[in-house]
């Protein structure tokens, strides 16, 4: 068995930031068994958890760390006035079911009409609260809990069997992943947001070119980010396949997790960050995948077609699938196309748009809704195209209040909600009709994922609002973005 | 959870990429807290058209799939969101083993939890099977976990596995009652929250 350890090691040299939090973590390790890891922080939300919680019930079990686990509403919450009781009863019923789990169980809920200040997004409000720190372990029944590696730490989604074992055992089975190296490179262009450069990566490696590994998002471009423009990027790692991704910690983490309600307070804190200053990949350590991209010619990107990977430049045009060699990746384009109701050689920039949605776990923190203010300040919604703002929490809606910022996005047209996924699943009655298309922050434009032959395109919070003013997509370069609110 | 051994029976050939979780299983659907009643939702938006009446064009809804219980697709199968509605749905339509290039990593660990297969196969050996299935109404395969083998009329080969997956399916294996034997380990490690873990902790109860 492998020795278990803590912290610095000093046996042997060259480890990833994934290998110390990985080995930091280690339970039990057993030949021809996965490995058993510890999980510091189990998020949860109602759709993928009252299966688990009734799996407990039926055997008897009890969550053993509710200290550790904290629950949130989310996916399927109305953004509209929430005071009255839910329309859908089937909703309503999930919600409800949440809501009796926590009680019985002795989970923190940050709901709706509970603890209300707090609901939001699981992704936005885990960072939010301080309780996602550098070198935890981090889980949520959600496949983008990735966005928690933005903190350097281990976070990843898992299916509903895994939230029952970790609200069971407070661990999980796991085979050690692969960690690939993605480098970027150089200063990204003026107009050039973290959500560009995750669409670029992903354009660049594929939506399965990730599968089976963690990513180390690294280089001169990712040391410049925000912690909430890292945040961006780390959530879409699972739309490149890999189920986590994560940052280096450095000063801006350390800064941004001081102080929030659940981070460590005092001595703890200091003891803390001796061990985060430590969670850094070792010069000599060695990747099992590599791939270097330059921040300086990522474009705005636009996706065109029904996965993340079909992205491309704004200056860019609709590819044409005749182009493609493979006939599986050729017929795969085709079927986007007609689905999208796209003809290749378009230019993006031709594309009209009837919504525009600017929300979800990618896009919808505070510099989100910043960006997007002081470009839509003083304009107005194009005719014929419905927009709409939804903040990732209610301390996020608090704090675009406080600075006035919901009366710039209603004076220019945007709808203001309230918090939740809203649109970018539409779990709740936020949707596309069909055939309508839709120019959105979110993370996926699956076939119908905004609804039913609704037609989704993947941009940044500044490519959204500007397509929102014009109607069509355009190059935010050539728009004056900074003038300030 | 039921055991899987060996599975024999008829091959339905999905000959579409990067089919992911959303198409599996529609959001519309999981607003259910129980974990059946997925399976009639399985491909909804594929299955049907608009209006609720059967899309024919799916290849799925052919008669001359009906009742298979192996899934015979393309690359990235079960892409997209962790919700295990998808193979909950997918077992519950009556499949027990999908034959694809790969899987999406959530996907592909969901189906070991609910008594699925998945069989990673070569490109080459996924259009020599799609050639088979269109072919040949009613073709079948079975395929024997004992000794990881696929055969069928002109195909024969083994598939890899890790072992302890391979051991869950065929023992039906409940995984939280085995971690749960290692109650003490856990406990064990759980002490280092008492000293240098102590950050950890939500503030809020760190003298938990």
């Amino acid at each position: 068995m492998k020795k278990l350890h803590y912290g610095a090691d000093t046996n042997m040299a060259g480890k990833t930031l994934f290998d110390k939090i990985w080995e930091s973590h280690l339970v039990h390790e057993e030949e021809g068994k996965p490995s058993l890891l510890y999980i510091d922080l189990h998020l949860i939300h109602e759709v993928t958890s009252p299966q688990a919680f009734e799996g407990l019930r039926i055997m008897g079990r009890e969550v053993r760390r509710p200290d550790l686990t904290f629950a949130t509403m989310d996916h399927n919450v109305p953004t509209t006035d929430r005071s009255g009781p839910i329309s859908d009863p089937i909703s309503a019923k999930q919600i409800e079911a949440l809501r009796q789990n926590c009680t019985d169980f002795g989970v923190t809920l940050f709901g709706i009409k509970i603890n209300n200040h707090s609901q939001g997004i699981v992704h936005v409000i885990g960072p939010e609260l301080g309780l996602t720190k550098p070198g935890m372990t981090i889980v949520c029944g959600d496949s983008h809990t990735s966005t928690h590696g933005a903190f350097g730490a281990l976070a990843f989604g898992i299916g509903t069997s895994e939230v029952e074992h970790v609200l069971a055992t407070q661990c999980l089975r796991q085979n050690c992943p692969k960690v690939f190296e993605i480098k970027v490179e150089g200063h990204r262009q003026y107009g050039v947001t973290a959500k560009d450069i995750i669409l670029g990566i992903i354009g660049h490696i594929g939506t399965a070119g990730a599968t089976g590994t963690v990513v180390e998002y690294r280089g001169e471009a990712i040391e410049a980010l925000s912690m909430e423009e890292r945040m961006t990027v780390c959530n879409m790692s699972i739309e490149g396949g890999a189920r986590a991704g994560m940052i280096a910690p450095d000063k801006k983490t350390f800064e941004y997790v001081k102080g929030r309600r659940y981070a460590p307070k005092n001595i703890n804190y200091e003891k803390a960050l001796k061990h985060w200053q430590t969670l850094r990949t070792d010069p000599d350590a060695v990747f099992d995948k590599s791939v270097t991209l330059d921040a300086s010619k990522i474009a705005p990107q636009v996706s065109w077609g029904t996965n993340p990977g079909m992205v491309t430049d704004v200056t860019s045009k609709v590819p044409d699938p005749r182009d493609c060699e493979d006939l599986g990746e050729r017929k795969s384009m085709e079927q986007a196309l007609e689905y999208m109701d796209l003809k290749a050689n378009t230019p993006i920039t031709d594309i009209h748009v009837d919504r525009v949605f600017i929300g979800s776990c990618t896009n919808s923190r505070m510099e989100d809704l910043m960006a997007v203010a002081k470009l839509v300040k003083g304009r107005k919604v194009a005719d014929g195209v419905s927009a709409m703002v939804v903040p990732g929490s209610q301390i996020v809606k608090k704090r675009a209040e406080e600075i006035e910022l919901h009366r710039i996005f209603t004076d220019a047209g945007f709808e203001w909600r309230e918090s939740g996924c809203s649109m970018c699943l539409g779990m709740n009655p936020d949707i596309l009709s069909p055939g309508e298309r839709c120019a959105s922050t979110s993370n996926r434009n699956f076939e119908g994922r905004q609804g039913k032959g609704g037609r989704t395109h993947l941009v940044s919070p500044i490519m959204a609002a500007a397509a929102a003013l014009s109607g069509h997509f355009v190059d935010v370069r050539e728009w004056d973005i900074e003038k300030g609110i | 959870m039921e055991k899987l051994q060996k599975v024999m029976g008829k091959v339905a050939a999905l000959d579409r990429m990067n089919v992911d979780t959303d198409q599996i299983i529609p959001k519309q659907f999981l607003k259910r807290i129980e974990r059946t009643g997925f399976g009639e939702f399985l491909f909804f938006d594929w299955k049907y058209n608009d209006d609720g009446t059967i899309n024919e064009d799916f290849e799925l809804n052919q008669t001359r799939y009906a009742g298979s219980c192996i899934l015979l697709t393309r690359d990235n199968f079960g892409s997209g969101s962790s919700r295990e509605h998808a193979p909950w749905a997918i077992r519950e339509a009556g499949f027990r083993v999908i034959l694809a290039p790969s899987f999406a990593d959530i996907f592909y660990n969901n189906c070991f939890k609910n008594s699925i297969l998945p069989i990673v196969i070569s490109k080459d050996r996924t259009d020599e099977l799609f050639c088979l299935v269109l072919k040949n109404e009613g073709y079948s395969l079975e395929i024997d976990l004992v000794k990881r083998s696929v055969t069928g009329q002109g195909v024969e080969f083994s598939f890899e596995i890790d072992d302890f997956k391979r051991k869950v399916l065929l023992e039906g294996l409940d995984d939280i009652s085995q971690t749960l034997e290692l109650e003490a380990t856990i406990e064990n490690y759980e002490k280092l929250f008492k000293n240098e873990r102590q950050w950890v902790l939500p503030d809020e109860c760190k003298n938990s």
